[in-house]
């Protein structure tokens, strides 16, 4: 890897057009995924399954995806060269399983941000269109529940694994995502969405696929380790208790200020409005007089 | 009356005939249910004594949650709401508000209710006084002599202006003076205390590495994928002391470098890299760039991965990682200082010298 | 005037007493008499009359939740330890356990999870300290729109400003105590801002961080003036602004009987301290609701300070919020001359701006009183509608106010709208300067219309909604005159004057001295009143009633006169006898 992208360095020195230059490493990517499968011993009975997998997966891709992405995901470009749909070579099925599984795909239309919504695609759907793309070339494959699962910690791992995950989760996502998961505003239009109570699969996916404009948090970068405390951490804030009461849409003073106006202002000029208001009167006097 | 009020709203004789319309003068009292008739009466004084009754109610209510609610390491919950918050606070603002909205009405509806009147006086002294506390004042001149006794006088204020000065100079020790502190960070060793020193030797290596932040582990380029993005450190602030196990910087002393010291790597193509001197730092795609904003310092780490943006989520200045840490958005002046990268024997990712330029918001004397 | 006399609170006679039948209290008192003079002061003190309306109790709340602070505050002391050094957590909050923290902020955690009550003291110190400043803003937009900072009350008015910009101050040391991730990036910003201040800038940063940012000495100093240099002073203050305020008497409206020379309300004793005590307990009731139900700066999600992590949503609290908008939507100018850098993207806004708001806050009742010329005292409140450019003014600065309160969370405008926050800042940089002058030019249209329609209100009497129908075919509304009370109150205020200059030279043919300065306050002058309508005067009210009484007389041929009163809901409002405040 090192040595390819160090020769890709020296050939992009005269500036070439970005798309370009992530063809060329696609193929690259293409080449390296293909020999990796002539190489890694399988058994057939698996490449059986596989096979018919791949092509479900491949007829549903024609129906739902190939508008955007291309007949065999190569990707679709306009005539002014804008690109509808990525190319998914690479990408991975871990990229699949989230975006469609998420409801981000198959897209409404295009905009500055695809929106998370209800999924389109059954599970077995979605895993064959999965093993589709992963077909097209190596990319991270769906997680395993046992990679973020917390099960088989004892309560001190799991309660270190927990603070651990919180200063990972303080450094690196919520610069974006805010601490309490709530989400946060990048430029032009993007958001970091929230990412409180989503599945823990779709979490982790999100880290090592970097959907959208993310960045990527790949096995090198935080190991799995990490990316579980993270999740741990993460649902540890989802069970615990709102210990000080309602959290106002999770998204720190800005909240508070308005209901300190709204409600606390509010109610206390209200207060002082029955304070001063006159009682009601009555035409008769009082007795005595 | 003083000249001093207007007169134009208060109908006196010799404004009368400006006025359009003479001030009819207070209305006639009128009562209030409650004054004349006792069941209205009796009514409210149920109303009130009821909400003074809420309150003991509350207060009860307080004593009770106070003693029944845990805190600490299991707490109670109401729905998902911490038990004892809630019921402590709710019984207090019902005691609080019972007795507030009790007295309130008590006011309103029973307590004496004819308005009363009291006449204002001008603010000033009368023309008497005045002149009175000018001769005491002249008096008190005179008998001092301080208009005679120059000498005196001057010496006194000199005195005076000299004390003054003691506290100001007395401030001097709050803190060092600043030197040349921000224009260094850790990743020059040069500027490392003698304990960082001593670590490094048992080291033996020439550059120090980029670590990964919280957990302190090296990166090796391999370990990067196309769009990584690494929150990263130096590599001595996550040093451990081999004999005594202890950190080598800790406490404050950490974060003080931290707060300087910090960087983000992210991995891009390397023909996305525009700037020479962004491609020449690299390694192999990998930028490196100071975490710390140079608009007033927040930490900055908001990557777009498509875009190679860097966004500050505090005040939304946006830089371009691909093209020498260039604002592209936002209030910060300056380019995003990038640190330059190198490998080191190993093939871990380390820097090949500290930033050239001093990270962090503008100050006067950075030129 | 009818003044019933026996109404009348008299404090300037006063003759030693002696007691007659001494009881037990009554010997308590003579005690305390004899040495304290308890006596004249109850009597003087105990009958002082508080107009009733409810804008003039805005201050309480303020005043109210500043009692709140210092009660809470006090409980939290108890635990808080003002300490940057370092510690392991171990504390009730599972996720932090094990996690090197700051003695103030693991104190805060044990406040929060180890003591019973202490969150919601935590949660009700916070919420009171965004009501007392609140409060501040809300009291002294009503004292500026009603004109009360006039002669003789411009000291209390800059007593007041000091006060808020103590309180806002106030506010900042306090939420940067517990050393949290928030506070701590606050806290940051705030270098940034000391260090962009020409030539001293660093030195400022390094004397009070103790040394670089950020130090292990700067929570321990904003302790000591948080809860005892900056209280002292805001306490100290406060008591001044009453003393003035009992010295001074409360303003009123207007109204029959309601003068330049008395003030009409209810006694202090016993009416006015059971109502501004009562709102003492509702001010401390909302607060307690308000901890107890609404979750305010969790801490613990934030975790303890770290220069290197950061959280999406960073803003400080409400009243920081213009800084905060300020500084986000400044354009990014920065001079590098002479080998040295001028930060003009961090000092206009976080410097000069913010202190030239403040500097034109302070300055208003003065600046109005030059170009008035007024040195009369003002008891007797403005009608907002009747100080048009003033009103209008205030609306102005309110929208400015706005608008940067807005620019400073428009990332959560942006996630929130789903608005591109690139688009908002350049939004914000051109509404500052296009949005307030046409709020401006608008406020003032509709002060000056609803002072025309008070005039006709006045002259033509108010709409009864009957339709006439003339016998040529005409429709015209028959309109009905104001009782006296209402027409009295509407007209209780002065008429405006236009300065003008003399002459731009003197007796010689020389230029004046000072013509300068007096053209731009004739300019001013004209600007600011030229266009208010003015009340009528007597001839031409006599004139309209007398044309209402010749149209009356007509209809009076009618088959069916109709009087107008039949149909309205007017009857108490024509009783006399409630001033039009109330309506």
């Amino acid at each position: 890897m090192r040595i390819l992208n160090r020769s890709l360095g020296r050939l992009s020195r005269h500036r070439r057009g970005p798309v370009a230059g992530l063809l060329v490493v696609l193929m690259g990517l293409v080449l390296t995924g293909g020999l990796y499968a002539a190489f890694s011993p399988s058994s057939s009975a698996q490449d059986d399954n596989t096979a018919a997998l791949v092509k479900q997966g491949h007829q549903l891709f024609l129906v739902g995806c190939s508008f955007c992405h291309g007949n065999d995901g190569q990707g679709v470009k306009t005539l002014d060269g804008n690109q509808i749909g990525p190319p998914l070579v690479g990408v991975g099925a871990a990229a699949v399983d989230f975006q469609v599984g998420t409801g981000r795909m198959p897209a409404v239309q295009p905009g500055p941000q695809i929106q998370a919504k209800e999924p389109s695609y059954t599970q077995d759907e979605i895993d064959a269109m999965a093993a589709f793309v992963a077909s097209l070339g190596p990319g991270p494959a769906v997680p395993n529940p046992s990679d973020y699962s917390t099960d088989g910690l004892t309560p001190e791992q799991l309660q270190e694994a927990i603070s651990r995950g919180g200063q990972i989760f303080l450094t690196n996502c919520t610069a974006c995502h805010n601490a309490n998961g709530a989400g946060g505003a990048m430029p032009h239009g993007g958001y970091a969405p929230k990412i409180s109570g989503v599945p823990a699969k779709y979490v982790y996916e999100a880290m090592l696929t970097g959907p959208q404009a993310m960045d990527t948090f790949s096995n090198g970068n935080l190991s799995p380790d990490e990316k579980r405390d993270i999740i741990a951490y993460l649902h540890s804030l989802k069970d615990s208790p709102e210990y000080g009461g309602f959290g106002m849409g999770d998204i720190g003073p800005v909240s508070e200020g308005l209901f300190a106006w709204l409600v606390g202002i509010g109610s206390l000029v209200g207060v002082a409005v029955w304070i001063a208001a006159h009682t009601a009167r009555t035409s008769k006097q009082k007795a005595e007089l | 009356m003083s000249d001093n009020l207007p007169e134009t709203t208060h109908g006196g004789d010799a404004t009368l005939a400006h006025e359009p319309i003479p001030d009819p003068g207070l209305p006639e009292h009128q009562w209030r249910p409650t004054d004349v008739d006792p069941k209205a009466e009796r009514r409210a004084e149920r109303q009130v004594a009821g909400l003074f009754m809420l309150a003991i109610l509350g207060a009860i209510g307080f004593i009770v949650s106070y003693i029944a609610f845990h805190v600490g390491d299991h707490p109670d919950t109401i729905g998902n709401l911490g038990a004892s918050n809630l019921a402590l606070g709710l019984c207090l603002a019902v005691t609080l508000l019972g007795m507030g909205a009790g007295m309130i009405q008590w006011a309103r509806k029973l307590m004496g209710d004819h308005e009363i009147m009291e006449m204002r006086h001008p603010a000033s002294s009368s023309q008497a006084d005045r002149e009175a506390a000018i001769a005491i004042l002249q008096t008190g001149l005179e008998e001092s002599g301080l208009g005679r006794r120059p000498l005196v006088r001057n010496t006194l204020l000199a005195a005076g202006g000299v004390l003054g000065l003691l506290p100001v100079i007395m401030l001097r020790d709050l803190g060092p003076l600043p030197g040349d502190k921000l224009d260094h960070t850790i990743w020059d060793i040069g500027t490392w205390t003698p304990e960082m020193q001593a670590w490094w030797k048992t080291q033996d290596r020439s550059l120090q590495r980029v670590v990964r932040d919280v957990v302190g582990t090296p990166i090796k380029v391999t370990d990067l994928e196309i769009g990584d993005l690494v929150n990263a450190e130096p590599e001595v602030l996550f040093a451990v002391d081999p004999d005594t196990k202890q950190l080598v910087v800790d406490g404050t002393d950490q974060l003080v470098d931290k707060a300087k010291a910090a960087v983000i790597l992210h991995r891009m193509l390397p023909q996305d890299i525009v700037s020479q001197q962004t491609l020449n730092w690299s390694v192999d795609g990998i930028v490196c760039y100071s975490k710390i904003c140079t608009h007033v310092g927040c930490p900055i780490s908001l990557n777009e991965r498509t875009t190679h943006h860097l966004l500050c989520p505090c005040h939304q200045s946006t830089f371009d990682l691909a093209d020498a840490g260039k604002v592209l958005f936002g209030p910060a002046a300056r380019p995003l200082p990038q640190l330059e990268l190198t490998v080191d024997d190993e093939g871990y990712l380390a820097a090949r010298r500290d930033f050239t330029q001093p990270v962090g918001p503008s100050f006067w004397e950075r030129g | 005037m009818a003044l019933d006399t026996s109404k009348i609170a008299d404090t300037n006679r006063g003759k030693a007493a002696t007691a007659k039948k001494p009881n037990k209290a009554g010997a308590v008192a003579e005690w305390a008499d004899d040495r304290l003079s308890v006596g004249s002061l109850t009597r003087y003190f105990a009958r002082k009359v508080f107009p009733d309306h409810w804008s003039f109790m805005l201050g309480e709340i303020a005043l109210w939740s500043f009692v709140v602070l210092l009660l809470t505050g006090t409980f939290l002391t108890l635990w808080f330890t003002p300490s940057m050094s370092e510690t392991t957590y171990e504390g009730s909050y599972p996720q932090l356990r094990g996690v090197p923290m700051s003695d103030a902020f693991a104190s805060t955690l044990n406040i929060s999870f180890d003591v019973r009550g202490g969150l919601l003291m935590r949660q009700m110190h916070h919420w009171a300290a965004m009501l007392f400043i609140a409060a501040m803003f809300v009291h002294m937009m009503r004292t500026f729109v009603t004109g009360a900072f006039r002669k003789p009350r411009e000291l209390n008015w800059v007593i007041g400003s000091v006060l808020l910009l103590l309180g806002i101050l106030e506010g900042f040391a306090g939420y940067s105590l517990p050393d949290d991730l928030l506070s701590g990036t606050g806290l940051r910003i705030a270098d940034g801002l000391i260090k962009a201040t020409p030539v001293v800038g660093t030195y400022m940063s390094f004397f009070l961080f103790g040394g670089e940012f950020p130090g292990d000495i700067v929570i321990p100093r904003l302790y000591i003036l948080h809860v005892l240099v900056i209280p002292g002073l805001l306490l100290a203050l406060i008591g001044a602004h009453m003393v003035l305020l009992v010295f001074h008497k409360h303003t009123q409206w207007a109204g029959p009987g309601r003068t330049e020379q008395n003030v009409v309300g209810y006694p202090m004793m016993p009416v006015y301290m059971a109502k501004a005590g009562g709102f003492f307990f509702m001010v401390f009731g909302v607060t307690a609701l308000m901890g107890a139900l609404l979750s305010i700066n969790p801490i613990w999600k934030y975790g303890p300070y770290d220069p290197s992590k950061v959280t999406a949503g960073s803003q400080p609290d409400w009243y920081m919020g213009i800084a905060e908008g300020l500084l986000r939507i400044m354009p990014n100018w920065e001079t590098h001359i002479w080998g040295v850098t001028i930060s003009w993207n961090v000092m206009i806004p976080g410097q000069i701006l913010p202190m030239l708001l403040f500097g034109m806050i302070i300055a208003w009742p003065f600046f109005e009183q030059w170009i008035t010329g007024d040195k009369r005292e003002h008891h007797l409140l403005q009608r907002p509608r009747n100080a048009p450019t003033r009103t209008s003014y205030l609306a102005a600065m309110v929208t400015v106010y706005g608008l940067l309160w807005a620019a400073g969370g428009n990332d959560i405008l942006a996630t929130h709208f789903h608005w591109s926050l690139n688009s908002i800042t350049y939004f914000m940089r051109t509404a500052v300067f296009v949005v307030p002058p046409i709020v401006f030019y608008l406020t003032r249209r509709w002060c000056i219309g609803l002072q025309r329609a008070d005039n006709d209100r006045l002259l033509h009497g108010y709409e009864t909604g009957i339709i006439m129908r003339s016998p040529d075919g005409g429709y015209s509304e028959r309109h009905l005159p104001i009782s006296d009370a209402r027409a009295y109150t509407l007209t209780a205020r002065e008429r405006d004057h236009v300065h003008e200059i003399e002459s731009a030279v003197d007796a010689n043919g020389v230029a004046a001295p000072g013509t300068r300065s007096d053209r731009i306050r004739a300019r001013l002058s004209k600007g600011m009143y030229a266009d208010n309508v003015q009340k009528p005067t007597a001839e031409e009210l006599e004139e309209a009633r007398h044309h209402a009484e010749h149209s009356q007389e007509l209809e009076a041929g009618l088959d069916h006169p109709a009087a107008g009163h039949e149909f309205d809901d007017h009857a108490l409002r024509d009783a006399d006898d409630v001033p039009l405040r109330q309506h």
